[in-house]
């Protein structure tokens, strides 16, 4: 059994990467890597709030959403969008209130990330691929953390490479977002060295 | 067509294009081009989304207390996602399987967003609606350009039909297997980001760096 869960935290942080397989989350991934620090920052927020919500929106697709979850003739799989993002906000701004109570000193760092995530598409992607692929609640609440983690690690190594490449000679049109673009097409030519792996 | 119009309706293309220039939206670019129909389905249902979204939050945009206004927007955004994405169901179902995710996550799309909360917050319902159809379009234009060279170079196909006669097929075309793979698309958006700055440099990045100390005209920045 803890064998499953371990592949499937393996699958979600390295074989099929958040940010660098499935494109999810880019907005932010390309606005906010210019920095190791900010970019550490919003990794732990982004990890914070998929491990909240992930199980909990499978927790709700599985009782509520799901066809026939409420009944034999009961569908309202139709729903599914507005009750994941209404989650999703909903817990962000909990998780924010939360932390600006009991944690000052992380809501300071956070801060200004928190309000972002609600539209991050990593978070909804998350819990989009949790309602597709049938996971159950402890499956999504580990699928979640790895999600997380891949991201942070992809966030944390571009905001490295971005970091150096601001000392190199780059032709004019493609300095800052084109270089970037370049750049992460090439980390992801590294994560596809993971694809295949089973444990 | 008055000037105001006809800017909203043609700036998004290249002068202030969604993808290129804003960065918004690139999530859902990148990962629905492997081929030219899914990136064409997933451009119509995005600009219709835009559009639809961009006239509501314009119309009782007066109404709208600031407080709440993310969650009434987003709501208004799911909603008419739900929408398109019954209509896909019905109406082409496996290009809607193959989007998968793709096609809830419009609600988060950050052009959707972004347009309605710096845009349609400020503007009348007939202007909001213009310029939702063309940041609409901005967006389809790099989507099909992109979605062009992956699937011409990546089995030579366009819009499924075969141009370019692959080789296991007993033509002479070598399909490129990269195109197909996530790196090919972060590659391809960088180049054109390339080509429409090097077209239009007053989008260039004055990212100070070393390499500027180095070239005529910026010796400036030395002290």
């Amino acid at each position: 059994m803890l064998e499953h869960y371990l592949s499937l935290a393996t699958k979600a942080i390295f074989v099929e990467n958040m940010a660098l397989a499935f494109f999810l989350g880019m907005c932010s991934f390309l606005a906010c890597s210019k920095k190791v620090e900010t970019a550490i920052g919003l990794g732990a927020a982004v990890t914070f709030v998929l491990v909240v919500t992930t199980p909990l929106n499978a927790l709700l697709y599985h009782k509520l959403l799901k066809e026939g979850a409420l009944g034999e003739t009961i569908n309202i799989e139709f729903l599914t969008f507005l009750t994941l993002i209404g989650t999703i906000a909903a817990m962000v701004q909990i998780v924010e209130m939360t932390l600006d109570r009991y944690f000052p000193v992380l809501y300071n760092t956070l801060g200004i990330f928190l309000p972002l995530i609600a539209v991050n598409c990593a978070i909804l992607g998350a819990s989009l691929f949790v309602a597709e692929r049938d996971y159950t609640v402890a499956e999504g609440a580990v699928f979640g953390i790895g999600s997380g983690i891949g991201w942070t690690l992809a966030i944390v190594a571009l905001a490295a490479v971005r970091e150096k490449l601001r000392y190199s000679n780059v032709p004019k049109p493609l300095r800052g977002l084109g270089a970037t673009f370049i750049v992460v097409g090439l980390m992801s030519i590294g994560f596809m060295a993971f694809s295949g792996i089973q444990l | 067509m008055t000037n105001l119009q006809r800017d909203a309706l043609i700036d998004p293309l290249f002068n202030n294009n969604p993808i290129a220039l804003q960065v918004l939206g690139i999530c859902s670019a990148l990962a629905v081009t492997t081929k030219m129909s899914t990136a064409f389905v997933m451009t119509l249902a995005v600009i219709f989304v835009i559009l639809a979204s961009n006239t509501a939050v314009s119309l009782i945009r007066n109404y709208i207390p600031s407080s709440i206004r993310i969650i009434v927007q987003l709501t208004i955004i799911a909603s008419l996602v739900i929408i398109t994405d019954q209509v896909l169901k019905a109406f082409v179902y496996d290009i809607s399987k193959q989007l998968s995710v793709f096609v809830g996550l419009i609600i988060t799309n950050c052009i959707v967003m972004g347009r309605a909360e710096a845009y349609a917050m400020q503007n009348p319902p007939g202007l909001s609606a213009i310029d939702g159809i063309g940041n609409g379009f901005g967006y389809g234009i790099i989507l099909m350009a992109v979605a062009f060279f992956r699937e011409l170079f990546g089995s030579g196909k366009l819009f499924g039909l075969t141009v370019l006669t692959p080789v296991n097929e007993g033509g002479w075309y070598v399909t490129n297997g990269l195109m197909v793979l996530a790196p090919a698309a972060f590659f391809l958006i960088g180049c054109f980001i390339w080509a429409i700055r090097g077209w239009k440099p007053e989008q260039n990045e004055e990212d100070f760096s070393v390499g500027t100390l180095f070239e005529p005209g910026h010796e400036g920045n030395l002290r």
